[in-house]
């Protein structure tokens, strides 16, 4: 049985991200979860490069793991009282949570598995920066800039709510 | 059957990406459901929004052939990272306001 080096990869990543990511859901510790968060990132990441998005891989380091990961666990560090004592969480429903969501799952699976997508014989340039830079400043102008005006309103936000100070 | 199986395995295609994406997406929602930690729901948040990135990305790449899909991830990743700074924000003030970050425990607007 021989498996070429696209198969042997995918499932490498596979593992990775969802093994890293059932670490998040199911550890009782919240900065093992936190962790372990950064490789079920990086295993995406993985998977992106796998699906010939070099950019958005690069993207998804950048920003997930060196942004969106680092304030969580400021986030984290914050709002634990004491760091070795109270960095547990509960958990709370978990019976009929685990009803919901294996129901959940097995639908999705059912209809990803017997729905004919269409396939379509192009596949995306190799290389996406250059074309995603374009498609940016012409086709999704619009949204583009709207995603700036977002961003700045949030992070000025963020700010404003985070820093404001007590009225005595 | 087995074999059949077997073959499937052998050969990943858009519906290995698609079903890994729907158990990314399940757990993510099972930490949003049970966690009393609000960040561990945002960190469930994450995990759901990386699921949907995957099948955009997937669908990109066997379905249409073009990048639509990777530009509509990278929009996802901007608004994430929107959406996470200001959760942020609101969690620390709530546990300033009521020492506590469990989303059970907070039920009021103001104290």
């Amino acid at each position: 049985m021989t498996l070429d080096m696209f198969t042997i990869i995918f499932y490498v990543f596979a593992v990775i991200t969802l093994g890293a990511s059932a670490i998040v859901v199911f550890s009782r510790n919240i900065v093992h979860s936190a962790f372990a968060l950064l490789f079920a990132f990086f295993g995406v990441a993985g998977l992106y490069v796998l699906l010939m998005a070099d950019f958005l891989a690069i993207t998804q380091l950048m920003i997930y793991v060196g942004g969106i990961l680092v304030l969580l666990i400021f986030g984290v560090m914050l709002t634990q009282r004491q760091i070795d004592v109270d960095i547990r969480t509960g958990t709370f429903q978990v019976f009929p949570a685990l009803v919901i969501v294996s129901a959940l799952a097995g639908t999705l699976v059912g209809m990803f598995w017997v729905t004919n997508w269409k396939i379509s014989p192009t596949s995306p340039p190799e290389t996406t920066a250059s074309k995603i830079g374009e498609l940016l400043l012409t086709n999704y102008l619009l949204p583009f800039e709207v995603a700036s005006v977002v961003l700045l309103v949030a992070l000025i936000g963020a700010a404003m709510i985070a820093r404001r100070e007590k009225r005595a | 059957m087995l074999e059949q199986i077997l073959h499937w395995l052998k050969a990943p295609g858009l519906n290995h990406f698609l079903i890994l994406s729907a158990l990314l997406f399940s757990m993510g929602v099972y930490a949003i459901l049970t966690r009393r930690n609000a960040i561990m729901v945002l960190m469930g948040i994450e995990l759901v929004l990386n699921a949907a990135n995957i099948n955009f990305i997937a669908f990109s790449r066997y379905s249409t052939g073009t990048l639509d899909g990777q530009i509509v991830a990278i929009f996802v990743i901007i608004l994430a990272a929107a959406e996470v700074a200001i959760a942020l924000a609101i969690v620390l003030n709530i546990y300033q306001t009521f020492n506590t970050v469990n989303v059970d425990e907070i039920n009021q607007l103001k104290d």
